[in-house]
């Protein structure tokens, strides 16, 4: 495919035809997310009628950090502190084989989930498959009360049924895009979630 | 990575790769329920021609974890015992659909002669004198998990048969790429004959020696040896080389002492001495099942490539 254009400022990731990711937009600002993480902490505590018997499971890498994100502010406004733990769904995976699938971090859970009402954390929901596979890492640490999915951004083009609960923003996507979110406790950056395309995708925004 | 043949196929960057990932599954054979689906669908054969306990159990335990099929061969009472060649052996087994098979021979060269035979992916459980590169993963990961990452500058000490010893070979392969300083200690009737294949120095006092050292790795003093005159006695053995409790006392208080099994207590180590604190010998054998997990994932499951 089309070779990586030199003149390209910070060409993203190859893209899976081989192509380069160029910058499409902003979608979120650090001012935003921090709203939006305000928002969703506030959602998480409206819908189950207080914080008692929650926990929150961030997905590895970034849905661990929001997770504690979202804990801290719960903890602010209600004075609650609600457990946090992180899930690591790589073993649990339905493409290992077809693609690398490395572990990202050790799974921690500091209590029991059985009988609580787990929440599980990402940053962004796409096909669904990875929400698939912590339900069933979720499944071997106990028996939730039931299991609600927080995310930051929606994206769309789902492969199962699963939906989430709280959202921070619901942006359609073509498929072949990418959404990146930088966390100042991940990655180092100001904090940001971005769309980025091919560079040869002919669409809008481009530089 | 297609097949684990040799610590050689590895390098640093495939050690440090494989040793992260018996990190994560350490992690899972402490949970309550020790066990992903990550291989579900797969089938581990292991073949073995020579008698091993512990190799086998963890290689068996490793593959279970990981939700894969398992399937043991043992030459007694198989069709070996008939005249079937290794050959016919292996692609019988193959026939049957199997996407591993952990080999152990009295002979080196036996698993990669198999890789010539057979699609599945090859894993060398112990090849006669030659390697048995499982056994380096784990004690990596166990002076790693004490150490943190890396081995850099960390003084080892290898005592017993270096010469016979595909676990000295392997392990010391594996010490030296982590960057450990790697000394090897025996009755010359036990060290290597040639330098080549042995990142280490060849040779040593042991009483001169421990006060330096940041382990003690002991290898099992095979009583046969005694037969082939490479030892006069066991006795003499014990008291020129074995780790003795007045020897134990003149390590640092932070020196840590491994030994891959089976031990032969009173001989190269003694038994208080295999208990005390500094022993990580049991360790060893629960960070064996991590690491023979990664590699079985890394062979079937993850589709990345070490090498």
């Amino acid at each position: 495919m089309s070779a990586p254009d030199a003149t390209q400022p910070e060409p993203g990731p190859a893209t899976r035809e081989g192509g380069r990711f160029v910058f499409r937009a902003q979608v979120f600002t650090a001012d935003d997310l921090r709203r939006a993480h305000t928002r969703i902490a506030h959602e998480i505590v409206e819908r189950n009628h207080g914080a008692d018997g929650l926990v929150l499971v961030g997905l590895y890498t970034r849905g661990a950090a929001v997770a504690e994100r979202l804990a801290a502010i719960i903890e602010g406004f209600e004075g609650v502190t609600v457990p946090v733990g992180a899930l690591d769904v790589a073993f649990y995976r339905d493409d290992i084989g077809l693609r690398p699938v490395q572990p990202l971090g050790p799974t921690e859970v500091p209590v029991d989930v059985t009988g609580r009402t787990v929440v599980l954390v990402d940053d962004v929901l796409f096909t669904g498959r990875t929400v698939r596979a912590a339900l069933d890492a979720l499944t071997e640490l106990g028996r939730p009360r039931a299991v609600q999915v927080a995310v930051l951004v929606d994206r769309g083009h789902r492969e199962l049924p699963i939906r989430a609960d709280f959202v921070g923003k619901n942006l359609p996507t073509k498929r072949a895009e990418d959404i990146r979110v930088r966390l100042a406790e991940v990655d180092g950056e100001e904090d940001t979630i971005e769309v980025w395309g091919p560079a040869d995708g002919g669409g809008t925004g481009e530089r | 990575m297609r097949h684990l043949l040799s610590v050689d196929d590895l390098g640093r960057d495939g050690l440090e790769e494989l040793l992260d990932l018996g990190e994560s599954f350490l992690e899972v054979t402490r949970r309550d329920i020790p066990k992903v689906p990550a291989l579900r669908g797969k089938t581990v054969v292991s073949l073995f021609y020579e008698d091993s306990t512990r190799t086998r159990l963890s290689f068996e335990t490793a593959a279970k974890r990981l939700s894969a099929d398992t399937m043991a061969f043992s030459v007694s009472g198989s069709s070996v015992a008939k005249g079937e060649s290794l050959r016919d052996t292996v692609q019988t087994i193959e026939a049957m659909g199997v996407d591993a098979i952990v080999v152990r021979h009295r002979s080196a060269g036996v698993p990669h002669r198999v890789t010539t035979w057979v699609d599945a992916a090859v894993v060398n459980a112990g090849d006669g004198r030659h390697e048995h590169p499982t056994q380096a993963l784990l004690d990596a990961l166990t002076l790693r998990r004490h150490r943190g990452t890396g081995l850099d500058g960390a003084r080892i000490a290898i005592i017993g048969d270096i010469r016979h010893s595909r676990v000295a070979r392997s392990t010391t392969k594996a010490f030296a790429a982590l960057g450990a300083d790697v000394t090897l200690v025996a009755p010359p009737t036990m060290l290597p004959e040639a330098e080549a294949g042995w990142p280490a120095t060849i040779g040593g006092d042991l009483d001169d020696l421990l006060p330096t050292l940041d382990v003690v790795y002991l290898l099992r003093i095979q009583h046969e040896r005694q037969d082939a005159a490479l030892l006069p006695s066991l006795r003499e053995y014990t008291m020129r080389y074995g780790l003795t409790r007045e020897r134990a006392a003149r390590l640092k208080p932070d020196t840590l002492i491994m030994h891959p099994g089976p031990m032969n207590r009173g001989v190269e180590i003694a038994a208080e001495v295999a208990e005390g604190p500094a022993s990580v010998i049991t360790e060893q054998v629960a960070n064996g099942v991590a690491v023979r997990m990664a590699v079985l994932y890394q062979l079937l499951g993850s589709g990345a490539t070490v090498a």
